[in-house]
């Protein structure tokens, strides 16, 4: 099964347009001209990393490999260096197992995923989105409400579910989300749903008694299917600094996060803590966000997103 | 991460120690460590250079003080420096004479708005304003539904309307306003990005159309190093007269705090930590300084420690510690409070100069479930009247519980140890309450 086949690099160009432009013509202007790659062309792309969030030890390791290859390399052209650094950034997000859901999906019924994430990050419009998607694939899709705590959380929901034409499972404000998780789980299983989509309310990953009630959410899921969830996707705010490390660690000691997707991508955040959570982390990043439309969720893939933010002259469309 | 940075900052600041006075030389290494703080803590590249390069001019050629380490002598600078930037806040908010006074809340999806709106909102009813809530964010779904349900709990009415109009609405809310006598109006727009310009041209709109006495920049505080255009654009575009920091009860060390200085000289007014709607405070520069450098922030512990606190039950455990009736059940609803609070070891954490010093320490948290473990398998009784816990009684109280008899009598022996502690200080206390000092007269160093 292909999924999003909508995906049209020129949006995900788009998106990333703001800090491609930012990097490239800040690269491009630091290395043309330019046959010797010193001290202080290092450090000027030292300062767009960091100010793309990449971080201090990340940005301080890919130029220091950067450096240490040139160092045999004749060809210090912008071209070369600019390929150099691209490599050294590719392999942050490559070495982890990026394969889509859809490939494991035909093996499950329903296939379960949970959405979880700090306040604020866009878990509700991520979710609209993917259902579409996963709708779109012509796929069978029930939303279970279970963001219980946050004020209309559940109608925010609601309209996105009727936006992408799914079922959904509501929930009253105050209720026990685990409870909502398992209904829907039931509702899922008897209608024989292709995907369970669970939405959560943010928290922040320092409450640990709400850290405790996603343990309990993931409990009750698999008592319905033993398997569940499949997927549990962390949704983080693209804005968000080196908090976003702490987050995915954070997240991680509670529940196995098996993918991430980086929203709001389309402002002139940069998303570099990407870059620090793959090496870090060794979560693979799955989706992003690029707009509130119901199209605009991306698949990540690492070639596309940094030859994006390197790329002056077109992404290549890929087979 | 926390405890490692302090560290690390400490162990930089220590090859400094011994030498008589601060030079470019060796202050430098400190200044990359700190550098590399502030970049850890989200405080802009650039404005981390500025920052860097004007303390550096401060500092160097000054005597070393001989009362305390040059390590301690450039944090004081730096965090003087750091303070005073930030600071210069006058928190409270511009309330027009001419009824009523409007205040607009602006910035980006997610930052936390519409849950700040009702916070202001409550505080503000409580100065016994006439609040007027404005439901003016008409693209996210449900938003206006979320405003309502916040009103709702706190008993504000809520203007909003069913056409697309955000200008309108926002002109409508302050007739309405006007014909209900209510004098204080609070504008929940749209987050935006701040390079749609559609969208920012309508929240200009809304402010010329309303001329609001102020308006509020609301800002995630775990905003990384893009911080600085987004606050630019909006206050380019809007000019606000304040930023509010959102979502601080997490551990962002909130650098963004800084950059937003820095690039627009506007002060913090509020920040704004938990979605309970009385969780928002003034904003305190010091406190600010100590978190972006790492450093432990006591005032966050307490906090978080009065988060878990119940009033009525603090005050009949002080009941029960005057009465000796202190028990095994008081101790375990204790125990609960701490667990609530989090680990052990980022409560310890927060406690100034322990923080680096546990960084390899080992807390076992399962040393208080093991606590709990003993105490729950004892029988009511034997919880309010630990005297009679017996050989046999305390066998099973180790077999209920999965521990050994020597756990069990020493959790025993502790508690009773405590006991006696307590009733020493009662006693001595008792009967001399009017001069607090009586008390000191029964400690004698022999």
């Amino acid at each position: 099964m292909n999924l999003f086949k909508n995906i049209n690099f020129d949006k995900l160009k788009d998106g990333l347009s703001k800090t491609r432009d930012k990097i490239v013509t800040k690269i491009n202007e630091t290395i043309t001209g330019k046959a010797k790659l010193d001290e202080e062309l290092l450090e000027e792309i030292e300062e767009i990393l960091i100010t793309s969030d990449i971080g201090f030890d990340v940005a301080s390791k890919v130029i220091e490999n950067t450096r240490v290859r040139l160092r045999v390399e004749k060809d210090r052209s912008k071209l070369n260096v600019i390929d150099a650094i691209k490599e050294e950034l590719e392999k942050l997000l490559n070495s982890y197992d990026t394969n889509s859901e859809f490939n494991r999906m035909d093996k499950f019924k329903p296939y379960v995923i949970l959405v979880i994430g700090v306040n604020g990050a866009g878990k509700t419009t991520t979710i609209g989105k993917l259902a579409h998607n996963y709708k779109q694939a012509g796929l069978n899709v029930i939303i279970g409400s279970a963001d219980t705590f946050r004020a209309a959380a559940n109608e925010q929901l609601e309209v996105w579910a009727k936006r992408a034409g799914v079922e959904i499972i509501q929930s009253t404000t105050g209720s026990d989300p685990s409870a909502v998780a398992f209904d829907t789980m039931n509702i899922a299983k008897k209608k024989n749903a292709d995907v369970v989509l669970i939405d959560t309310a943010g928290r922040l990953h320092t409450k640990s008694n709400l850290m405790e009630e996603l343990k309990k959410i993931k409990k009750v899921m698999s008592k319905v299917v033993d398997y569940a969830p499949n997927e549990t996707f962390l949704v983080l705010d693209g804005n968000t600094g080196q908090n976003a490390l702490i987050q995915a660690e954070k997240f991680r000691e509670v529940t196995d996060i098996t993918g991430l997707i980086i929203t709001k991508l389309d402002g002139t955040a940069k998303g570099g803590v990407v870059f620090q959570i793959c090496s870090q982390q060794k979560v693979p990043v799955k989706y992003i966000g690029v707009g509130e439309g119901i199209d605009d969720l991306q698949t990540f893939d690492a070639q596309s997103f940094v030859s994006a933010l390197f790329s002056s002259d077109g992404v290549q469309q890929q087979g | 991460m926390f405890e490692d940075l302090t560290y690390k900052l400490e162990t930089a600041l220590k090859k400094i120690s011994g030498q008589g006075r601060l030079t470019e030389n060796n202050i430098s290494d400190s200044l990359r460590e700190i550098r590399r703080v502030l970049l850890d803590a989200d405080v802009n590249y650039k404005v981390a250079k500025k920052f860097i390069d004007d303390v550096t001019a401060k500092a160097i050629g000054r005597e070393v003080l001989n009362s305390i380490t040059p390590g301690q002598q450039i944090t004081k600078i730096i965090y003087d420096e750091l303070t005073a930037l930030m600071g210069n806040s006058q928190s409270e908010i511009k309330l027009s004479g001419s009824a009523p006074s409007v205040i607009l809340m602006v910035g980006l999806q997610g930052s936390g708005k519409t849950t700040f709106s009702a916070k202001l909102a409550k505080s503000l009813k409580s100065k016994n304003r006439k609040v007027l809530l404005v439901a003016d964010d008409i693209y996210r779904p449900a938003a206006i539904e979320q405003l309502k349900q916040l009103g709702q709990q706190i008993s504000v009415p809520v203007f909003s309307a069913d056409h697309k109009d955000a200008v309108r609405i926002a002109k409508d809310a302050i007739s309405y306003a006007k014909e209900n006598g209510l004098d204080t109006l609070i504008i929940d727009t749209a987050g935006r990005l701040h390079v749609d310009e559609d969208m920012m041209q309508e929240v200009s709109a809304i402010k010329q159309n309303v001329n609001p006495s102020e308006t509020l920049f609301v800002v995630d505080s775990m905003t990384g190093q893009d911080a600085v255009n987004s606050a630019k654009a909006f206050h380019d575009k809007v000019n606000f007269d304040g930023i509010v920091l959102t979502k601080l009860d997490g551990d962002t060390r909130g650098g963004c705090a800084l950059s937003i200085r820095a690039v627009v000289d506007k002060p913090i007014k509020f920040i704004s930590l938990g979605e309970k709607l009385d969780s928002m405070e003034p904003f305190y520069p010091e406190r600010m300084a100590s978190r972006i450098l790492g450093k432990g922030d006591i005032v966050s512990l307490v906090e978080k420690a009065q988060e878990q606190f119940d009033e009525v039950e603090a005050q009949e455990l002080e009941e029960r510690l005057r009465e000796n009736k202190f028990d095994f059940e008081d101790f375990l609803k204790q125990i609960k409070m701490i667990k609530k609070m989090g680990s052990l070891k980022s409560i310890i954490g927060m406690i100034p100069g322990i923080g680096s010093q546990i960084k390899n320490a080992d807390i076992d948290d399962k040393q208080l479930l093991r606590v709990e473990a003993i105490i729950q398998s004892m029988t009511r009784q034997e919880r309010s009247s630990p005297k009679i816990l017996n050989g046999g009684r305390r066998k099973r109280i180790a077999r209920g519980s999965g521990t050994s008899i020597q756990e069990v009598n020493r959790l025993i022996k502790q508690f009773q140890e405590m006991q006696r502690m307590m009733k020493m200080l009662n006693s001595s206390s008792s009967g001399g309450r009017k001069n607090p000092f009586a008390a000191l007269k029964n400690f004698r160093i022999n």
